[in-house]
């Protein structure tokens, strides 16, 4: 359970993330979506504890990501918006070393590793220098190493960007065939991938949420696509529209 | 400490994934061999011409350790004020380009966890260096009659001032993510180190004392002449310790509201 609670970030005067708050249930795949600049990875920095908030806070399975930092930051995966990969070490060193500094003991790091390279479909890269893979098998090693320690929490900055559809393809599937009984959290602008893995959607614009519903709640007939533009159009004209009044136009507009 | 030592396992192994640390290491070694040779080819000249004037008073006078390992060693301090910042000026900055930080700070280790690991692998790689420079001395062992315990108060210090070294070039690193700028700072600083006394020449009072203090070819003078005194061994660890405590709490305010 990812509980987020009134997060205001500032970046000097720049405010990028203002009084947001949702909720991830167990086992459930929140997607994050929202435009470019909209602070998805900002708000996912202060969730995995990289930066602190100005305001609010986070609670990961009821641990203050701030105050209880190091054993909230235990029960974490977190794939960046980058792979934070280690260009010249080899796939396999690579997820040993994540390992240990995850804290997967010594005996159980072989099968660990084993298990992410077969999970992410790495079974032939293991001896690959990082800088010398493709996009997507980089996107891969960062996801093994978001998953190496079997965290209850999966945390993934815009795991698609930048791949060919057919990589897109086999990521989504991959997402969805490990999230199990994980609380995933997952950033986009891609909307399909949210209708097609995701079970609540939080639509985030300038900074704020615009949105927070389960997917199977939203009016049947309207498309994830007219609710989203609606939402950052009516956040650009009006502040403050709450979620129900942009269902409300989308479903009557539908009717 | 176990996730310090994975951590220093990882920059250690790193260090030699990168032609760097070979370039820097034989660059060392080849210099290092050059002033020994030069230094010694110049001990022998100075020898044959003395014994030629009968002169045994000079002759008695004339220093294997004087003459050649100690000129040698401050030859090498210099040497290692320009190539510790290309060991160290990777070690923050380039985490920080490349985003490999985030994975760092997010994992559940302590910052001071960090720093210490970096530090670890940077000094055991100075460690390791200035012993193959070691063979040097071990050269004059088998041919000559050198007194062994100055030689090894000198290669000590020559540790003490490396490791005091990597712990500044990691501090500056800490600050930036750019390796060029974390390079050059920590070079004008460990520049400083050696003439910050200059302007204390003929002066008095606690500031001038502590600026004396502060110099460093004093302290390492003393040990290079086979002076092994605690108050520069306190001088090295206390250079090491403040250096240390300032990068940890650079790298912890990314964590301060
Ligand atoms: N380190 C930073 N310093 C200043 N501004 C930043 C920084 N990081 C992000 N921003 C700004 O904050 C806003 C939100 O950015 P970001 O969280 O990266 O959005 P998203 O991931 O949704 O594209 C953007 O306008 C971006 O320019
Ligand atoms: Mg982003």
């Amino acid at each position: 359970m990812i509980e987020v609670k009134n997060l205001t970030k500032a970046y000097g005067n720049f405010v990028a993330v203002r009084d947001v708050s949702f909720k991830a249930e167990n086992g459930s795949i929140l997607g994050f979506l929202g435009p470019n600049g909209a602070g998805k990875t900002t708000t996912m920095r202060i969730i995995t504890g990289y930066m602190p908030a100005t305001a609010g806070t986070v609670l990961i399975d009821g641990l203050d990501i701030f105050s209880q930092s190091l054993e909230a930051r235990r029960k974490i995966g977190y794939l960046p918006e980058n792979p934070p990969l280690y260009l010249d070490m080899r796939v396999e060193a690579y997820l040993r070393f994540v390992a240990k500094l995850r804290g997967v003991p010594r005996a159980k790091i072989e099968s660990a590793l084993d298990h992410v390279l077969e999970v992410c479909g790495l079974t032939d890269m293991p001896h690959r220098i990082c800088g010398q893979l493709s996009k997507g098998y980089r996107q891969r090693v960062g996801l093994a190493q978001a998953l190496i320690h079997d965290p209850p929490v999966l945390v993934l900055d815009e795991p698609t960007i930048g791949l060919d559809p057919r990589q897109i393809h086999e990521i989504r599937d991959l997402i969805h065939h490990l999230s199990g009984n994980r609380t995933v959290v997952l950033s986009t602008h891609i909307l399909p991938e949210v209708s097609q893995i995701c079970d609540k959607v939080v639509i985030i614009a300038d900074g704020r949420v615009v949105l927070e519903e389960y997917l199977k709640k939203l009016p049947a007939g309207t498309s994830l696509e007219d609710i989203f533009l609606n939402a950052i159009t009516k956040e650009r004209h009006e502040d403050g529209a709450s979620a129900e009044e942009t269902l409300e136009e989308v479903g009557a507009g539908h009717t | 400490m176990k996730n310090s030592l994975t951590i220093a396992g990882k920059e250690l192994s790193g260090y030699f994934l990168q032609p760097v640390a070979y370039v820097v290491m034989t660059v060392f070694l080849l210099l290092g061999g050059f002033f020994f040779f030069a230094l010694l080819r110049y001990f022998e000249v100075t020898l044959t011409a003395y014994s030629a004037m009968q002169n045994p008073e000079v002759l008695q006078r004339l220093n294997l350790n004087e003459r050649v390992i100690e000129p040698m060693l401050h030859n090498l301090a210099i040497v290692l004020v320009i190539l510790v910042p290309a060991i160290t000026m990777r070690s923050f900055a380039e985490e920080k380009r490349t985003g490999t930080y985030e994975l760092l700070l997010t994992a559940p280790i302590r910052t001071g966890e960090i720093v210490a690991g970096k530090f670890i692998a940077a000094a055991a790689f100075m460690l390791i260096m200035i012993g193959l420079a070691g063979m040097f001395p071990l050269i004059l062992v088998a041919f000559g009659n050198p007194e062994v315990g100055v030689m090894f108060s000198g290669y000590l210090g020559l540790a003490f001032l490396s490791i005091a070294f990597v712990s500044i070039g990691l501090f500056t690193s800490s600050l930036t993510q750019n390796q060029i700028i974390a390079a050059i700072s920590c070079f004008g600083l460990l520049l400083l180190l050696f003439v910050i006394s200059w302007p204390t020449q003929g002066g008095g009072g606690a500031l001038v004392d502590l600026v004396r203090y502060l110099s460093l070819p004093d302290h390492f003078a003393q040990m290079v002449t086979g002076i092994i005194d605690t108050r520069d061994i306190v001088y090295f660890l206390s250079l090491i310790f403040v250096a240390l405590f300032l990068t940890q709490r650079s790298v912890e305010s990314a964590r301060w509201r």
